[in-house]
């Protein structure tokens, strides 16, 4: 199996981000709760490589910021508080996978300053840190959902297509019945039953849990339709003709059918699962603060002050663009090459 | 969105009970030979013009009796007049279609006298009837009117008879406290035009958005024109209206108000920035900075009018009533304790509050009375500086201890953390409760912040009793303490951290309970202030609510807007739209 030049290089892409969401602990700078309530809404730092006295530096450094008296969120460098950028530095304690302790970080500077790449929010909290951080939940949370729901919604739309029958009209009925579901009221009404505090991880599985939940019934449709269809084609007919078992005939000649819907409904749903954990937290289902997520970064967007007055604000939306473009491309890419192996 | 205690009653600052006041603005016979009109002491401004406002959700009614939410009543008070009614600016009562009013020495009867030759909006006269009818209606059980509650003191509802063809006396069960701020708000009505639906038992469902501008009147500065569902309500001026400017001009100036629908807050900005709307009511603090910065280009100005009614607090759920097989009960063990409550105050980063989360533009409480009640606030309260080194002392006072990793563990060795509900909608109230969960980091205590939608957590507060520690805010509609009963009373309906309680839990909740209903029937304002002070004390001192900030009301207006004066009490901008005018073209956006 082959895969396009395109496709490596985005399979490429997609895994270095995986790797840098995974090793974020070492290459975020700060604790991503760690507010600086002096810094609130501070610009990205500027890195010099020039001093004060206009002297070229090859190792580059950042100056102290003070705020301006009376002027909430307008800062100035202090050029002579400035510090360089020193690399494998001690710092606050992260975990890798939950079980790898370290304290080590790629970069960072002297306390006297702070290095924020990317600026701070409105509690003064490192973007960068927050950004490399929130894809832990995010992208994982996006993906594991994505392919339970895609499971669950292969299996049973592949279900009710083959046999059809009673099983189809079950499986169907439920489906509508969850799309037809009033979700935000099912959602409270969840709520209520579920203990107040959740922590972390209970959270974590429980935005899963309900995102799958949701998802499956629209894929187990579209499945169903292109099952339906392709138990009638003739070489179906032919296999089940020289004795072909269901489970032969479903993996073999049915199932590879559906690998364009679940593509194409792999891509549409991640970066939608990535929103809707917006929603959930809204709801009180999601991850609580102080813990970051793209989705709980790209809400403060909603706020028109925030985005007529803080541009960098925008970082970590603009970063999800090509995050989002890439996995549509890498489907696109999948695609042709699955139609050519059929042939 | 937050809290507002309703009752908008009792307690003027100055005024004596006893004496026989008149209008601060005059009365004058003017236009017609036996009209006595109420002549305004502004400058005199330009007819004509309409204003362009907006709303945040559609009204439900146009119906005074059944109205309750915010929208309705903003656009009823422009449409409806009361007796006697509290000047927004200066907080005092002022007349109104009363002309005058005397109280008896024992505090119990309220005699008013109407103002002679006033006619509703549709040119009908205004007489006593009107007022019986208003009244009766109000008092009605059947009717089911929220006004209602306003009107029974002493446990027993307001009675009201005629003594003269122009004078009514508003019999009292017990003494009440400044008693003529009940009047405000209270929409005098049209008997001729609700009569039949009050005998017909419909009256709930008059006045609805889809009634004829001619069949609605009222004794406000406008009158129905135009309703389009989704889009904008429109009113006209009301050409029978009883004040005048000292030109003797009959008043209001502008032609029309029109109400816009804009269903959230950044919508309201972003219209108001592209000059469709003329006026913002409310303001955050972070669409405030946004707009000051274009003021002079796009010749509005906002407005800081200084604190407003509401404070911002954090409690504990102290309820007794609690749900089934819930962990609450042992926390209650460290929140009953004072020291315990005194350590979490004294944790908190008041200041840090005021600059990240309201910029600047609040102020730091430490009792729920904020400096917008000047005259009511208790200075003596003591302020103390945020100290970690304190709050550990206390914490340790109070049997507390630190594990090794510093964590807080109580006598048992169980660690202290607890959640806090707040409501999802209300950004500023969720950032301060994650500013809260790292304040108490400081201290070893583990809190998560829960933001939930606003209903659910109303009845968790108000209902299930099923939360660890909220973050709410109430507010008055009037400076008054009387407009703070609910929650003070420990039976009161508002009494968040401990609900439906039979007697007093605590012998300090017992001695606010006894000052609150002293204050009630005290005539006197100072003895009153006193009265209350002792109650700001006990609060400051027990903390069933930890006070957190107040913030300032901040409006915003286009710089063509005359005669506008943003007041602290709600409704801040359009409080005196009788008097508003447009100066230079007249003309404003389009709905």
């Amino acid at each position: 199996m082959k895969m396009s030049r395109i496709a490596a290089l985005l399979v490429t892409a997609l895994a270095f981000l995986c790797l840098t969401v995974v090793f974020a602990g070492f290459l975020a700078p700060y604790d991503v709760a760690q507010q600086n309530r002096k810094l609130a809404f501070a610009p990205p730092s500027v890195i010099h490589f020039a001093d004060a006295s206009g002297r070229i530096h090859l190792h580059p450094s950042v100056c102290a910021l003070e705020d301006r008296p009376g002027a909430f969120g307008e800062y100035r460098e202090n050029h002579l508080n400035c510090f360089p950028i020193q690399y494998l530095v001690r710092g606050t304690p992260y975990e890798v996978f939950g079980v790898v302790k370290s304290n080590l970080h790629l970069f960072g500077v002297a306390p006297q300053t702070k290095i924020f790449l990317m600026g701070t929010d409105s509690y003064g909290r490192d973007l960068f840190s927050r950004f490399l951080c929130g894809g832990q939940i995010s992208l994982l949370a996006g993906l594991t959902a994505t392919l339970l729901s895609l499971a669950v919604g292969a299996l049973l739309g592949t279900l009710a297509g083959y046999f059809g029958g009673w099983l189809d009209a079950s499986i169907m009925r439920g489906a509508e019945l969850f799309l037809a579901l009033p979700w935000l009221y099912f959602l409270f009404a969840a709520r209520a039953f579920l203990p107040l505090s959740l922590s972390a991880t209970g959270a974590f599985w429980l935005l899963i849990a309900v995102m799958s939940l949701v998802g499956w019934a629209r894929p187990a449709r579209l499945i169903r339709g292109v099952v339906l269809s392709s138990r009638e084609r003739h070489y179906v007919l032919a296999a089940r003709l020289f004795g072909g078992s269901d489970t032969y005939i479903m993996r073999r000649h049915i199932l590879p059918e559906t690998y364009s819907i679940l593509l194409t409904q792999a891509v549409l749903l991640i970066p939608q699962y990535v929103l809707a954990e917006v929603t959930l937290s809204f709801l009180g289902l999601g991850v609580a603060e102080p813990t970051p997520t793209w989705g709980n970064m790209l809400s403060t967007l909603q706020k028109y002050s925030v985005l007529a007055t803080y541009w960098w604000m925008l970082i970590p939306g603009l970063l999800l663009v090509p995050v989002f473009c890439g996995f549509v491309l890498l489907a696109n890419e999948l695609q042709p090459g699955r139609k050519a192996r059929a042939a | 969105m937050w809290l507002r205690t309703y009752p908008r009653f009792t307690a003027s600052v100055l005024l004596s009970a006893s004496a026989c006041l008149f209008s601060s603005v005059g009365s004058a016979q003017s236009h017609s030979s036996n009209e006595e009109l109420v002549i305004s002491d502004n400058p005199v401004g330009h007819p004509g013009g309409r204003l362009v406002a907006s709303l945040r959700s559609e009204p439900k009614t146009l119906n005074p009796i059944t109205s309750i939410d915010i929208s309705s009543r903003e656009v009823i008070a422009q449409m409806t007049g009361d007796l006697i009614h509290i000047n927004r600016l200066s907080q005092n009562t002022e007349l109104a279609i009363a002309k005058s009013w005397t109280v008896s020495r024992d505090g119990l009867q309220y005699t008013l006298k109407l103002r002679h030759g006033l006619r509703f909006s549709d040119g009908h006269a205004l007489d006593v009837e009107d007022v019986l009818f208003s009244f009766q209606v109000y008092l009605d059980e059947k009717v089911n009117s929220p006004q209602r509650d306003l009107l029974i003191v002493g446990g027993k509802p307001i009675t009201v008879h005629q003594v003269d063809s122009d004078a009514l006396v508003f019999q009292l069960a017990q003494p009440y406290a400044a008693a003529e701020r009940l009047f405000d708000s209270i929409a005098i009505l049209p008997k001729h035009l609700l009569d039949q639906a009050y005998k017909d038992g419909k009256l709930a469902q008059a006045w609805g958005l889809g009634t004829s501008p001619e069949k609605v009147a009222g004794l406000g500065p406008f009158r129905l024109k135009e309703y389009v569902a989704g889009q904008h309500l429109t009113l006209e001026r009301n050409p029978y209206y009883w004040k005048a400017d000292r030109a003797k001009h009959r008043l209001p100036y502008l032609d029309q108000i029109t109400f816009l629908f804009v269903p959230n807050a950044d919508a309201e900005v972003i219209r108001f920035q592209a000059g469709d709307t003329d006026v913002l009511n409310r303001l955050s603090a972070e669409d405030y900075s946004a707009l000051e910065k274009d003021q002079t280009k796009h010749a509005f100005h906002v407005y800081d009018a200084g604190p407003s009614l509401e404070y911002n607090f954090l409690f504990f759920n102290l309820n007794s009533v609690l749900p089934a097989r819930s962990e609450i009960s042992r926390k209650q063990g460290w929140f009953r304790q004072v020291k315990f409550r005194q350590a979490i105050s004294m944790a908190l980063d008041r200041d840090g509050m005021v600059r990240l989360v309201y910029r600047g533009r609040a102020t730091p409480l430490w009792t729920p009375v904020t400096s917008a009640s000047s005259f009511w606030i208790d200075t003596a309260v003591p302020h103390p500086v945020r100290s970690i080194d304190q709050a550990r002392k206390l914490l340790e006072a109070a049997g507390f201890s630190w594990s090794q990793s510093g964590d807080l563990i109580d006598s048992s060795g169980s660690p202290v953390r607890f959640s806090i509900l707040t409501s999802a909608s209300n950004s500023q109230r969720t950032q301060m409760a994650t500013m809260i969960q790292q304040d108490l980091r400081e201290v070893g205590i583990s809190v998560e912040v829960v933001p939930l939608e606003f209903r659910s957590v109303v009845d968790r507060i108000f209902q299930s009793h099923d939360y660890d520690a909220a973050l709410l805010g109430l507010g008055g509609g009037d400076v008054d303490p009387n407009s703070q009963m609910n929650v003070w009373l420990s039976s009161g309906n508002d009494h968040v951290w401990d609900l439906g309680e039979n007697h007093p839990a605590t012998n300090w909740e017992a001695e606010i309970d006894q000052l609150m209903v002293k204050q009630l029937s005290t005539l006197e304002p100072q003895a009153r202030k006193r009265l209350y002070d002792r109650v700001q004390e006990i609060i400051a001192e027990n903390l069933p609510v930890i006070s957190l900030v107040s913030p300032d009301v901040l409006v915003a207006a286009k710089d063509q807007l005359g005669n506008f004066k943003p007041a602290e009490l709600d409704p801040h901008t359009l409080w005196n739209s009788q008097e508003l005018y447009l100066s230079g073209t007249a003309a404003s956006g389009q709905p």
